[in-house]
């Protein structure tokens, strides 16, 4: 049986056909979509490579049913940069190296975003390492994970903090 | 994964009615499902998805002063409730000390409640598990089974129940609310749960077609707010199932003695174990060391290894002493960077027991 659903993916309103009900969130962005910058690690919600946005709130997209989530909004890696200009997360994980191979970077990048909209880790290191433990690194770059971001979290509030004044 | 059919309920009456097929299981927020069926150990034939039913989102506190939790509420959104956080400290820890922050966007409150073991054996395909299929023997006994239950086993079954969520909600005396084909009605969490015995297979009380709608805290649940922890040993720091558990309510008299008490484990069966005889043996008594090593000797009396997994007796012992130790010193202002870690810093110094 074909099932119709609505998803906004990077902004975009999108009309998905399922033909099947299995298909997770993650193998419908890579496989059908070709938005091929979310990773698959374990596909089983232990490594945190597959994280998305799901209206606005971070999760593992392996273990979602794509038909499930009918009228959703997700963001992906690959929607973040807006106008050419990278996300402060992104920015910030290049200036404190905060990756090797960077398989599992897009899915700490997004955990990372989603962490920092949660608002409850602040600059405390210790509360940004067990904020991103969903998200393993093989290589083990998460001294400066820890790094980008606090730094991108502080800009970031800065930021809003500009705009608000400027309000 | 098996195929299934999908269906999407529009009201709870459609949703019950569409469960009480034979093979139909409820989808909330997958977390647990999809990995059990990614894994061929859960293979439903229909999934009745539940994420779009109206009103079963809500934390809600009611008149008489008890405070009815949605089934849908995410982990993440009831842990970071102020109001509801205010008032069950020791839940809102338990909460932030399970699954990652992913997990705790997508995890619902009934989903939690309902999830299955983590034993290895009932994960393994390959194994006899007489959970998965009953009659087929239980590989867990005399295998790897260091994170196995101390009490409440049977020769059937040694699995332990995962959730960090439930251990304060059986202390706390929460009940389920359930709607079947039969209509609604209320089952106690410590009661929720069935011990394996000879039909481990049976996990819950839960009946064909049922579904958890609430979990209820009663009024007085919220009398412990300000002497209420979860602490929780794992073997990482972070994102890690609990060897040991155990949450620990106080209420302190004027004259500084304990009120009442609250205590149940978890990660020692296959059920939340609240201790009713350890909580009577602490109402009355000085909140000092030598009372909650008492209260811990009441706790594990029963207590038995089902393997290699002797050593979680003494250590529920010390991690129950600790709790109590914790939950007398006072919930903390804020919680602590890693909830329930024995590694958090600890009020007033070091807390070696």
């Amino acid at each position: 049986m074909n099932h119709s659903i609505r998803l906004t993916i990077n902004g975009e309103e999108r009309r998905i056909d399922l033909d099947d009900p299995r298909v997770t969130l993650l193998d419908l962005l890579r496989e059908r979509l070709d938005l091929t910058g979310t990773k698959k690690g374990c596909d089983r919600g232990q490594c945190g490579a597959c994280t998305v946005l799901l209206d606005g709130r971070r999760v593992n997209s392996c273990l979602a049913l794509a038909v499930s989530l009918d009228g959703s909004s997700v963001t992906t890696i690959e929607g973040l940069a807006t106008n050419g200009e990278l996300h402060p997360v992104q920015a910030a994980f290049i200036a404190h190296d905060g990756f090797q191979c960077g398989y599992c970077t897009p899915g700490q990048i997004m955990s990372a975003v989603g962490l920092i909209a949660e608002a409850q880790a602040g600059g405390d290191p210790e509360r940004v390492r067990e904020g991103m433990s969903g998200n393993l690194c093989r290589c083990g770059a998460y001294a400066g994970i820890t790094e980008a971001v606090i730094e991108a979290g502080a800009r970031m509030a800065e930021a809003s903090g500009r705009q608000e004044k400027a309000a | 994964m098996n195929r299934f059919e999908y269906v999407r309920p529009g009201t709870l009456a459609e949703a019950v009615a569409a469960a009480a097929a034979p093979g139909a299981a409820f989808l909330a927020g997958g977390t647990n499902l999809l990995d059990l069926m990614k894994g061929g150990i859960a293979r439903p034939d229909r999934l009745v998805d539940l994420t779009h039913l109206p009103g079963l989102d809500a934390v809600e506190r009611l008149p008489d002063g008890s405070t009815r939790i949605g089934a849908l509420v995410r982990n993440a959104d009831l842990a970071h409730d102020p109001d509801f956080a205010a008032r069950y400290p020791a839940i809102a820890e338990a909460l932030l000390s399970g699954a990652s922050g992913q997990l705790r966007n997508a995890a619902t409150a009934a989903g939690n409640v309902l999830q299955r073991t983590r034993c290895r054996y009932f994960y393994d395909t390959a194994s006899a598990c007489n959970k998965r299929e009953p009659g087929s023997g239980c590989d867990a006994l005399g295998g790897e089974n260091r994170a196995h239950a101390v009490l409440g086993w049977s020769e059937h079954c040694i699995a332990t129940h995962p959730s960090d969520f439930c251990v304060p909600l059986a202390a706390l005396g929460a009940v389920v609310e359930l709607e079947g084909p039969a209509g609604r009605r209320e089952v106690p969490l410590a009661e929720f749960h069935h011990l394996p015995g000879s039909t481990p297979e049976r996990e819950t009380a839960r009946g064909p077609g049922e579904m958890i709608v609430a979990l209820r805290l009663p009024p007085e649940a919220a009398r412990f707010a300000a002497h209420s922890r979860y602490l929780k040993v794992r073997e990482r720091i972070s994102y890690a199932f609990a060897v040991v558990s155990a949450a620990a309510a106080l209420t302190l008299a004027d004259d500084g003695r304990i009120g009442e008490a609250r205590l149940a484990l978890g990660g020692v069966a296959l059920k939340p174990w609240r201790s009713t005889e350890a909580e009577a043996a602490l109402a009355g008594q000085a909140p000092d060391r030598a009372a909650f090593e008492r209260a811990a000797e009441i706790a594990l009396a029963d207590a038995r290894p089902s393997g290699d997994n002797a050593y979680k007796i003494p250590l529920a012992r010390r991690i129950v002493v600790r709790a109590l130790q914790l939950a007398a010193a006072g919930t903390p202002e804020r919680l602590p960077a890693l909830p329930a870690s024995p590694f958090a810093p600890a009020p007033g110094g070091v807390l070696h027991v």
